[in-house]
């Protein structure tokens, strides 16, 4: 009898030690993440219906009219400084030949129209959306921001800020290959999926 | 030259810190007495030399010399001195330095007021106090250096402290709340000296007890400063957010009340003793977790310093080898410690062990709560977040199942006793509470269940709390009344259980009972809220020290009667910018009067929110009788007094340890 | 209380999220106090409670009432829209959440996932109590050593029998 209830002792003894081991583990892993990264809530759904003006021509477009696939949307309005960051590299990618629709989030038309004239324009259509109804429906909580468009038309991949050409060889080049400088990328092993 | 210095200082002390860790324990193995005996003055050595570097810091801020790394992003030339000193520890490194400071003091504490402690004992708790301050030091030394340098670009000016932090909550709670962190390092220390040496009797819980309780006790009153400083500096009138900062406090403070109730009965009845040795490791643990989770960048909080994956990693292999050592050394030693189970099912040790069952478990779930989002992430199931409403949802419940217990447990008795003779102790009082509850609480205010339940339960623990201290002055047949049977032990249990009654009512009272309006508000308007009139009677600049204020002046009566004049202000910093709102309170007991100002909406008007919040300072009052109580214990005669015959037996025990 | 002013840019992802952030004002600096019209006392309280629930997928934890950031504004504005279209809570939350996932709820929804999150406090005390259970069973008798009268007696005699 006193064999056993030593036995007994002697696994539970062990249990603190283990459930520290697992969580030593787990905390190990969260170095690694990101705890403020959050990905695309429509991952994986069509990207969603709307009715609204384009930029440069005034004329009513939707979801239609993002003809071109794979395609980058992006996000960005002129009270955003780190979009007029990103800018000069979304011209390098529109002149490699990668279709960049733009959703002008929460701007005004005008100044909108004036800052593109002054620093060229990338994008193959501007959607206009002032009020930031599309932008919610995306699940945009901030400028700049740039999603993916495939073939059939789903979000497959949303980045949060900046973009770059780091973070496109190593994130965006799954479905854009041929890089920013119209040259074929080495793939990536795994592209980082959010 | 100064932080030169200061490094240099930080250095020496990290060097004598390898020394405590290693050379009194060696001592403590091989029985020599001179090696144990350098114990003291190692500690002392280390604390001379953190407060060297401290001090030089210090002096740095207060000098306002730019070229230093953190006073540079922290302080400002127009920043009020007092600020410039307390900065050294509104950011990381300072924050660290402070923590290595206080490690300090409490291991020479632990060093010369342990006369009669077995040299043994005492070599090793300080030096496993050692090994923790290697372990800051050299994080400290090698990730985050107070000392760093930004020359030859030293900035003209410092980028100022964070106007949250202008405060003067900003100078007593971050040293309170390391008081207690840092001081639950004493029970463990004690606790791994007694597993090592295989020993771990009641007197080895007399000597831990009085140093946990005031590092309990610190604690509480730490976290009940966060609150409180919350709550009139943020602006909306919230006192606790399950941020995970805050819990990474108050994991340690839950698991620490665990200890405390259990060392109790570890020296009074030698039981529990495994138990409480756990306690021990628990609770230093989590507070070792709490500043893990806090630099680390794995949570996000609005509290966490700057985050940085690999200090993160620094911390994380401390953690794991301090606690996997430890909990390591318990599995392998605990039976050598485990008490028999002499005790009956109705009997208070069985009551304590619900106690200590209900506030671990209220301890994992604070955890499981915290880290829900990292293990979901962890395991790519998603992002989640955990808030309020989940921790209220589970803890006040178990908070709720604890309360009848703490009336049980004074009256009840060692070893064995009977649910009959509860009944025939109790009842009058637990009648008298039932009747009153639903009364008081419709006299107050208007009936709300939970306020009715609150004070049910809040009078249920304080009447019995009452019926204890009764019974005790007036035990026997003497007539006068025994004062001097409230020993301080007693007396801060008192203190402590009322004050948690305290707490408790004063929660959720501000929870249900509280109103709030958000209006536009401009010159000459008034508004109603809680059967007070406010009008706004002015709008005017006014400058400060380091900002300009925008100051509105309310005029509150009820009925006729001028109650307060406040003056909530919005406040821009000249130096950062930033913009805050000084939130404007006129405190009561039974109410508190809260104005904050929001943005302007134009045509002179302000956006203005109104509060009322009835008995919230019972919550802070509460909480510091709590931790009044924990300190009073200390100063019970029992651990302080040595008679001969305890020296003579622990000279005696001194001898058969080395046998063990 | 402590805010982080600015990640520190020691790798890219820092970098850029300085850079995004760049723009926002110190959005956590001072409460957040508008004044909204609700058509009814009832959709105040509903307001109140939802915009605690509901978190600012951009700020470092904050719930939608206490931040300043934009996307915290033009939520509340959606939120105050969705109550006066009188949506029930259930159908609020599952509008922000199909926007912006889990992450925008502070109390998770009880489903597979968070079934350990919820029933945890429920299994931990019920572990608990039957390990105390255990605890009192396993050391035989059910009782610490109580004499019965017969073993009274007999100790009486063996001690009068010993007694010098």
């Amino acid at each position: 009898m006193r064999r056993i209830r030593v036995s007994n002792l002697q696994a539970r003894r062990f249990i603190p030690l283990l459930g520290f081991g697992l969580l030593s583990v787990l905390l190990f892993r969260g170095l690694s993440l990101d705890p403020t990264a959050l990905p695309a809530a429509r991952l994986g759904q069509s990207f969603p219906e709307f009715t609204k003006l384009e930029l440069q021509s005034g004329e009513a477009i939707g979801v239609a009219n993002l003809s071109q696939r794979p395609a980058l949307v992006n996000v960005w309005a002129t009270w955003c400084y780190s979009c007029r960051v990103e800018h000069p590299f979304l011209l390098e990618l529109a002149e490699a030949g990668i279709p960049i629709y733009g959703l002008n989030y929460k701007d005004d038309a005008a100044k909108a129209r004036a800052w593109l004239g002054q620093l060229g324009d990338p994008y193959a259509l501007n959607i206009v959306d002032a009020e930031g109804s599309l932008g919610l429906d995306l699940g945009v909580y901030g400028a700049p921001e740039t999603y993916v468009i495939d073939q059939e038309g789903r979000i497959v991949h949303r980045h949060v800020g900046i973009l770059h050409a780091e973070v496109f060889s190593a994130d965006f080049s799954a479905w854009f290959p041929q890089g920013p400088l119209g040259v074929e990328m080495p793939a990536r092993q795994g592209s980082v999926a959010e | 030259m100064i932080p030169e210095l200061g490094h240099v200082a930080l250095i020496v002390a990290f060097g004598l810190a390898i020394g405590l860790t290693l050379v009194p324990f060696w001592g403590s193995m091989r029985a020599n007495v001179s090696a144990m005996n350098l114990a003291p003055s190692l500690a002392v050595g280390v604390l001379v030399f953190t407060a060297i570097a401290f001090g030089l810091l210090a002096i740095s801020f207060l000098r306002d010399d730019f070229s230093v790394a953190v006073v540079a992003a922290n302080s400002n030339s127009l920043l009020p001195p007092l600020f410039k000193f307390s900065a050294l520890w509104g950011n990381h490194e300072g924050s660290l330095l402070l923590w290595v400071l206080i490690l300090s003091g409490w291991m020479t504490a632990v060093a010369f007021l342990s006369r009669g402690l077995p040299l043994v004992m005492m070599a090793r708790v300080l030096s496993v106090m050692g090994l923790i301050a290697v372990g800051f030091l050299a994080f400290s030394l090698l990730t985050s250096n107070p000392f760093e340098r930004l020359l030859p670009n030293m900035p003209a000016d410092g980028s100022d402290l964070n106007p949250l932090l202008q405060d003067p909550g900003l100078i007593i709670h971050p040293p309170l709340l390391y008081m207690g962190y840092v001081g639950l390092s004493v029970p463990f220390a004690f606790a791994i000296a007694a597993l090592i040496g295989g020993r771990l009797d009641a007197s080895w819980a007399r000597w831990s007890r009085p140093w946990t309780n005031v590092a309990w006790g610190f604690l509480t009153l730490g976290i009940m400063l966060g609150s409180w400083w919350a709550y009139y500096e943020l602006g909306w009138g919230g006192w606790w957010f399950w941020d995970p900062v805050e819990n990474a406090s108050f994991m340690p403070w839950l698991m620490g009340t665990a200890l405390v109730h259990s060392l109790a009965v570890t020296e009074k009845r030698g039981v529990f003793r495994s138990w409480t040795v756990l306690l021990a490791i628990f609770a230093f643990s989590l507070s070792l977790l709490g500043t893990f989770l806090v630099r680390s960048g794995v949570l996000t909080s609005v509290h966490a310093f700057a985050a940085d994956p690999e200090r993160g990693l620094f911390i994380l292999v401390f953690l794991a080898l301090v606690v996997g050592g430890s909990l390591l050394l318990y599995a392998l030693r605990a039976p050598t410690v485990a008490s028999r189970v002499e005790y009956a099912v109705i009997s208070r040790e069985s009551l304590l062990m619900v106690n200590n069952l209900v506030f671990t478990v209220a301890a994992t779930i604070v955890l499981l709560g915290t880290l829900f989002p990292l293990v979901m992430d962890a395991l790519s199931l998603g992002k989640y977040s955990v808030g309020p409403p989940y921790f209220n949802a589970v803890f006040v419940p178990l908070m709720a199942l604890l309360m009848p217990f703490m009336t049980l447990g004074p009256v009840s008795r060692w070893r064995q006793d009977s649910p009959r003779r509860w009944l025939h102790e109790l009842l009058t009082p637990a009648i008298a509470v039932v009747v009153l509850a639903p009364v008081l609480s419709v006299m107050l205010f208007s009936f709300n269940l939970w306020v009715a339940l609150a004070v049910l339960l809040a009078g249920w623990v304080s009447l019995g709390v009452l019926r204890d201290l009764w019974h005790r002055l007036r035990v026997g047949n003497s007539a006068g009344l025994q004062w001097q049977r409230l020993t301080p032990s007693f007396l801060g249990m008192t203190l402590a259980h009322i004050g948690f009654a305290a707490v408790v009512l004063g929660a959720v009272v501000v929870t249900q009972h509280s109103e709030e309006r958000d209006l536009r508000m401009a010159e000459g308007d008034s508004a109603e809220l809680g059967g007070y009139r406010f009008e706004m009677t002015r709008i005017s600049q006014q400058p400060g020290p380091n900002y300009i204020a925008d100051q509105a002046s309310f005029l509150v009566t009820e009925g006729e009667t001028v109650i307060a004049l406040l003056t909530p202000e919005k406040r821009r910093y000249l130096a950062s910018g930033q913009v805050m709102t000084e939130a404007a309170i006129d405190a009561g007991m039974l109410r508190d009067i809260y104005i904050a100002l929001g943005e302007p909406v134009g045509e002179g008007a302000w956006a203005v929110r109104l509060q009322y919040k009835p008995m919230v300072r019972w919550l802070w009052v509460g909480a510091f009788l709590i931790g009044l109580g924990a300190l009073v214990t200390a100063l019970d005669r029992r651990y302080r007094v040595q008679s001969v015959a305890r020296q003579v037996t622990d000279a005696a025990n001194q001898g058969l340890e080395f046998a063990g | 209380m402590k805010r982080i002013p600015t990640v520190p840019a020691t790798s890219s992802y820092g970098l850029t999220a300085v850079a995004f952030c760049g723009w926002l004002l110190a959005a956590t600096a001072h409460a957040v106090i508008e004044t909204y019209e609700f058509s009814s006392p009832a959709l105040e309280v509903r307001y109140h409670t939802l915009s605690q629930e509901l978190r600012c997928p951009k700020c470092q934890n904050q719930n939608i009432a206490d931040s300043n950031a934009p996307i915290a504004r033009d939520l509340r504005v959606v939120l105050v829209e969705q109550l006066e279209a009188g949506q029930s809570d259930e159908q609020i939350l599952a509008f922000m959440v199909a926007r912006y996932g889990e992450f925008v709820r502070y109390r998770p929804a009880v489903d597979r996932n968070t079934a350990l999150l919820w029933w945890a406090p429920a299994i931990l005390l019920g572990a608990g109590l039957i390990a105390l259970t255990f605890h009192f069973r396993g050391r035989g008798a059910g009782a610490a050593p109580v004499l019965t009268a017969s073993e009274t007696a007999e100790l009486k005699k063996l001690m009068e029998d010993n007694s010098p």
